[in-house]
């Protein structure tokens, strides 16, 4: 990466340890602005909690994560992230739109009540994501997909400069990854970074430009073209993926 | 005002504050929190009436809340070793606390008025014995001055934080990231719960406010499908509770407090019954009528399949649709029922015969069928 560029995100030196044993093994990794990366790795290689030590939302053991060249802590609301959506009490009685415009509550800050101008954004971000037939109907009647796309919405009303998603295709219907994929390609067009953990490797080179192989330790990250190479995948996965590497690698 | 309607009032104001930290207690899963913490403010009620000689005294609301928001802590730290699972951590918390109140009662019972059936009851119906007096002006029980300022507070609360609670119920994952620190309204909500705990306490014991906390919240949780209504059909069903069980108490002249809870349970199982979207009669309704339209989708089907073929009056004659299907007569009788209704068919001379409309709507059935995974 060209080193006058301040990267969107930078980790340093992180080493994050649930107990005892790392998860993240002195892990260092840049993201560039604007780009959309993908982070894959195998089951248990800590590509979720490398997305919660950024959002602060896991202490490290040692490290550094820095936001456009600031301090993590400094500027979190200026990411936005879309969590697993399993993480979420899809049962509480509430609508979609009201949802969707918790993506405003960080500009808000404590106290203040959400007004026209708020729902307008979330009205907004529902539209984008092609659900706004959906802003009233209770979010425990949602499939998978629907809550995913609510997810991504909220997140759009948060109208960050990073958009950090955990698995956003996971379990998901067509429709729904093709309306992922075309908010995503929106973002990139506005110039904002993208950053996915990602479990197919069939499509890491047809939505991502950058991708990070992450399995404890960073084991290669770059443009896809480069990086996202057959030796790569197996250095990552280990020789029991070789089918998938081989077919990902002739994608 | 005459001690049945002091009574009452505050068997209200008391229900309602309640309801209010119970419908956050209900939707984030901690309706047994309240247990503990109801039970775990008796050894702070029990220090602080030694020292005050009052149930209601502002200091033992302090040193009591105060004891509940230790118990949580607690409860936390235990579990946070991961040696025990947050609910054995519950459960052995609370007992120690509760417990140890339950001795220093009894090792102290003959010299204050505190036994352990009113701490475990409450006895409402003393409350108007103890006045607020200020400057000799008789300003009603203590207790409705207590519980209303509590009601208040926790009114307050919900206005103030309600949005930050919502999303720390909902997701506390985006809550601490947008710096609304779900620890700090965890706390909050649970000091919330103790102060209501300690003032309920002299009404309605230290077992019974669970039951007004928890009710009419699941209750409304069962009968609406968005929080502000929720927060008003709890404190609705709350009030009636109160009402309901008062009532109720001076009919059969019983424990007001056990009454209210009482008709507080009434009042879930018959949300639980007859609840318009989610109670188990409007449940079953829906899949019985599930049930018919499924049975005649397969009926359409069948009589496409034998449209126009040489056995179509056998296969096809409502008589014989009982062995062909393997059905019950009357699952038959509601199916052609179904359908005839709806037009897709009609019967001559005991034969059905699907109409253009039926015709149509079978045919677009199997075409689903024949290409499964298509959307």
């Amino acid at each position: 990466m060209d080193a006058a560029v301040v990267p969107a995100v930078e980790v340093e030196d992180l080493t994050v340890a649930y107990t005892g044993s790392p998860v993240l093994w002195d892990l260092d990794l840049q993201i560039g602005p604007g780009t959309r990366t993908a982070i894959v790795g195998p089951n248990g290689a800590g590509k979720s909690t490398l997305i919660k030590a950024v959002m602060g939302l896991i202490e490290p053991v040692a490290g550094a994560v820095r936001i456009f060249g600031k301090p993590g802590r400094e500027v979190r609301g200026s990411i936005a992230y879309v969590p697993q959506r399993a993480t979420l009490e899809w049962d509480f009685p509430t609508d979609v739109l009201d949802v969707v415009t918790m993506g405003t509550y960080g500009r808000l800050g404590w106290f203040r009540r959400p007004g026209p101008s708020e729902r307008a954004i979330a009205e907004a971000a529902l539209e984008q994501i092609e659900m706004s037939s959906f802003a009233h109907r209770p979010i425990a009647q949602l499939s998978g997909g629907q809550q995913q796309r609510i997810l991504l919405a909220r997140a759009l009303a948060q109208d960050a400069e990073i958009y950090l998603l955990d698995e956003p295709f996971q379990g998901v219907d067509a429709p729904t990854e093709r309306a992922i994929v075309r908010v995503l390609d929106d973002l990139a067009t506005a110039g904002r970074t993208v950053v996915v953990v990602h479990h197919d490797l069939q499509t890491v080179a047809e939505y991502f430009n950058h991708v990070a192989l992450l399995n404890v330790r960073i084991i290669a990250a770059g443009p896809v073209a480069t990086t996202f190479t057959e030796e790569n995948l197996r250095l990552t996965f280990g020789g029991r993926v070789g089918v998938l590497a081989a077919r990902a690698g002739s994608v | 005002m005459n001690p049945e309607v002091e009574i009452l009032l505050i068997a209200v104001v008391t229900s309602v504050a309640c309801a209010m930290p119970g419908v956050f207690l209900v939707l984030r899963r901690l309706a047994l929190v309240s247990d503990a913490i109801t039970h775990a403010i008796l050894p702070g009620i029990v220090v602080a009436f030694f020292l005050t000689g009052s149930l209601t005294s502002p200091l033992l609301v302090v040193a009591a809340a105060a004891t509940g928001v230790l118990s949580v802590v607690l409860i936390e730290a235990v579990h946070r070793t991961r040696l025990v699972a947050e609910d054995a951590a519950t459960g052995l918390v609370f007992p120690a606390f509760f417990s140890l109140g339950v001795v220093l009662v009894t090792r102290w019972a003959g010299k204050v008025h505190l036994d352990t059936d009113s701490v475990l009851l409450g006895e409402l119906a003393f409350a108007p014995f103890d006045r607020f007096v200020v400057g000799g002006a008789d300003l009603g029980p203590v207790a409705l001055w207590m519980m209303s300022g509590i009601l208040l507070l926790n009114l307050a609360l919900i206005v103030v934080v309600s949005k930050e609670l919502k999303l720390a119920t909902l997701d506390p994952a985006l809550a601490a990231v947008l710096g609304f620190s779900p620890v700090v309204l965890h706390y909050l909500l649970m000091t919330a719960v103790s102060v209501t705990a300690v003032g309920a306490f002299s009404a309605a014991g230290s077992i019974l406010v669970v039951a007004l906390m928890i009710a009419p919240p699941a209750a409304a949780y069962l009968l609406v499908e968005n929080f502000r209504p929720m927060l008003v059909v709890s404190a609705v069903l709350a009030a009636l509770g109160a009402v309901g069980g008062y009532g109720l108490a001076r009919w059969l002249d019983v424990s007001i407090a056990g009454s209210m809870a009482v008709v507080c349970g009434l009042i879930f199982a018959g949300a639980f019954t007859f609840g318009p979207e989610r109670g188990l009669v409007s449940q079953f309704r829906r899949r019985s009528a599930q049930r018919v339209e499924f049975a005649a989708r397969l009926l359409a089907v069948h009589l496409l399949h034998h449209e126009g073929t040489e056995r179509e009056d056998v296969e096809c004659a409502v008589s014989n649709l009982n062995v062909h299907l393997g059905w019950s007569e009357p699952a038959v009788g509601r199916a052609v029922a179904f359908i005839v209704a709806r037009g897709m068919t009609v019967d001559k001379g005991g034969v059905l015969h699907l109409t253009e409309a039926g015709r149509r709507f079978a045919e677009d059935l199997t075409a689903g069928v024949a290409q499964p995974g298509s959307v």
